[in-house]
């Protein structure tokens, strides 16, 4: 056990995945870096570092740097997928989804469903996504709600660097398409991370905080928020359970059914758009399933149904913060 | 070529902000001044001018995560530009682009686009529009040469050949999509060759020679404003600058932006050759030099001390009606 950055955590658990199993390959655009050019190879290994040193280890037949192509780059790992690879795509921003979403929901997604059973696509697509840095509207979005939505696919969306290295080692060694979402404001936050490959459990939620009060489900960046809010919180003797799902498909919805019941209160935070987002979905699961245990409103905090401006004041505003988290948790308890 | 003072001394001028907007902003990112992902324009200027000195307030283009240069030769607003790219109020954008997102439509300029290969196929569409509007105007998609890999690039130039409209596909080769050599992602490593074979002409010229570049633009504006349908254009040129700022250029050789900075600086071309055909004198273009430098101060203190946009500007122009 160490502390390790979310990033390195992730880099480590591609080089141990690699090293296990010889199927696993990478690709993507800047995965080694420097292809072609005078600095020669490895100059960079990803536009946030994910992949460096990968392509020392296990050569051009393994880690392959790829045109601008993202279309062909994610029909190329499930191709390889359906013929006995287990390839890890990295789509740099997960903005560029628009890109190769037919590859992803009208072929991997579904494979298996019309085959007849036959196919296995165990594929992983890799990619970064939230706001924070002033990227703008076309590098800053999250997709996972919609994503979530299909049929097939399976989605996480880790907050902390060991549910990063375990998730992603589930992934990769799992039979299915996964789409994995990184949030880049995450990178270099720093957790306890085993030194040796382990898995974590798709499907799991994790509870980072035990309360009676008010349930917090948070996705990807927003845990941090949320346990924010609950540690502040605790000091005036309000306790929240806050609660990770960690993969947004498949979902938990036992655990956050079973602390609802306890505390009759939600909040659920989420960095989607409002309409048809996680947070939308969560409290569709809850309100169908739990009714009678809720003693007052669901809240959901979300940003605007906008685009993510640019200048970083609007940002700001955009995004859930605590303050917010806060807001919300007081107003559920007040029965509002 | 026979161009006018005026226009001239307008390229020279457009090509010279483009220059000393991206030094500046250079050094304003180093102080931590500006939010966001820039990509500097810097060495690429005879590019843009060159390319859009042929066209008119009319004429359409379509820009990169790149666009500061083709923004500046379209005619787009400095200080507006530099505003938004500071994330200020009075923007070009309202400061809710960014460097990434700059358009002004007034201007023909239909946007800067964070997406590689988002901008071609519009392209295509802005001219469909023109043609049936039947107005003699062109439009122009600019893009680098990572640009030409991508899916998209390849059905927009095959669809403006079957539907014969007047796009013209503008590929500034700068030897690198992002850290990735031309050499190792293009194929053929011919991007001129491979539009060829989807049915237009092409042409190659040298990006750091605005002359060059004037006269290939030139050839395939006249054709296409005359419906003779979309071209490519391909020209070899060269970033001062890394891909992103931030970028610590690992990929690049020792010496080579020293180098290129030596050999294929536009802007001391053509004043070589203005000189040497001594069609402007050197003592009008220090005037112009001058001229520049007290714009970009000026651009760079109103956009400090411009507020930012006001908070309910997150909320409005999602949609027209809703
Ligand atoms: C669809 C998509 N894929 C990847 C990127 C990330 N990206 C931004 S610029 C760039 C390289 C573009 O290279 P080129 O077209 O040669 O333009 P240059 O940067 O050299 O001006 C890449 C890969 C992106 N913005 N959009
Ligand atoms: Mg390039």
């Amino acid at each position: 056990m160490s502390v390790k950055s979310y990033r390195d955590a992730i880099n480590e658990c591609l080089a141990q995945e690699m090293e296990r199993d010889e199927s696993v390959i990478v690709l993507g655009e800047d995965v080694v870096g420097g292809s072609g050019s005078k600095g020669g190879k490895e100059a960079i290994g990803g536009v946030f570092s994910l992949t460096a040193g990968l392509w020392g280890k296990f050569g051009d037949n393994r880690v392959m740097d790829t045109p601008i192509s993202e279309s062909a780059i994610v029909g190329a790992a499930a191709g390889a997928a359906l013929a006995g690879m287990r390839p890890v795509a990295e789509i740099m921003f997960t903005d560029f989804m628009g890109l190769c979403l037919d590859q992803i929901y009208n072929q991997a997604a579904k494979f298996k469903y019309m085959f007849g059973g036959k196919a296995k696509t165990p594929m992983v697509i890799r990619t970064t996504h939230g706001a924070g840095m002033s990227a703008a509207a076309q590098h800053s979005q999250v997709n996972y709600s919609w994503l979530t939505n299909i049929p097939g696919l399976k989605c996480a969306v880790p907050s902390t660097p060991y549910d990063a290295k375990g998730l992603l080692a589930s992934a990769i060694r799992g039979e299915d398409p996964v789409v994995f979402c990184e949030h880049k404001m995450l990178y270099m936050s720093q957790g306890e991370v085993p030194d040796e490959p382990y898995t974590v459990p798709f499907g799991k939620g994790n509870l980072t905080r035990q309360g009676k009060d008010v349930t917090i489900v948070g996705f990807a960046r927003m845990v941090t928020l949320a346990n924010e809010v609950a540690d502040k919180l605790a000091g005036e003797g309000i306790t929240c359970d806050v609660i990770d799902p960690r993969t947004t498909s498949p979902f938990d919805e036992e655990l956050v059914l079973e602390s609802v019941e306890e505390t009759g209160r939600l909040v659920i935070v989420d960095e989607s758009t409002p309409r048809c987002s996680m947070a939308s979905d969560v409290a569709g699961i809850v309100s169908s399933q739990a009714f009678e245990f809720l003693d007052a409103p669901i809240k959901m905090v979300t940003p605007p149904h906008t685009p993510i401006p640019f200048a970083p004041s609007l940002e700001w505003t955009y995004l859930p913060s605590a303050d917010k988290i806060e807001t919300a948790v007081r107003e559920t308890l007040e029965g509002r | 070529m026979q161009l006018s003072r005026e226009q001239l001394e307008q390229a020279y001028r457009r090509m010279k902000i483009i220059r000393e907007f991206e030094e500046r902003l250079h050094v304003e990112i180093g102080k931590g001044e500006i939010p966001g992902f820039t990509h500097l324009y810097a060495g690429q200027e005879a590019c843009a001018v060159g390319v859009c000195e042929n066209l008119t307030d009319e004429d359409l283009i379509v820009s990169t995560h790149r666009g500061h240069g083709h923004c500046i030769a379209k005619g787009c607003d400095v200080k507006g530009m530099m505003k938004e790219i500071y994330g200020k109020a009075g923007g070009i954008c309202g400061g809710k682009g960014g460097s990434m997102h700059i358009a002004d439509l007034d201007v023909g300029m239909l946007g800067a686009n964070g997406i590689v290969g988002g901008g071609p196929p519009l392209a295509v569409g802005a001219a469909i529009a023109t043609r049936n509007q039947g107005k003699e105007r062109v439009t122009l998609a600019f893009g680098g040469d990572g640009s030409c890999n991508q899916g998209t690039v390849f059905e927009a130039m095959n669809l403006a050949v079957v539907l014969k409209v007047p796009t013209i596909f503008v590929f500034e080769n700068n030897g690198y999509s992002e850290h990735t050599a031309f050499e190792y992602a293009v194929g053929s490593g011919d991007i001129a060759a491979r539009s060829e074979a989807f049915g237009m002409p092409a042409i190659k010229a040298d990006g750091a020679d605005f002359f060059s570049v004037y006269d290939a633009t030139k050839q395939a504006v006249e054709r296409a404003r005359k419906g003779e349908g979309p071209a490519t254009l391909e020209f070899a040129i060269c970033r001062f600058y890394g891909h992103v700022e931030g970028d610590p250029q690992n990929y690049r050789g020792p010496d080579e932006v020293k180098n290129l900075r030596e050999t294929m600086d536009c802007l001391k071309n053509f004043r070589t050759r203005v000189g040497e055909a001594k069609l402007l004198d050197a003592g009008r273009l220090d005037e112009i030099d001058e001229e520049v430098m007290t714009l970009i101060e000026e651009a760079v203190t109103e956009a400090r001390e411009a507020p930012p946009p006001a908070p309910d500007a997150l909320y409005t122009d999602v949609y027209n009606a809703y």
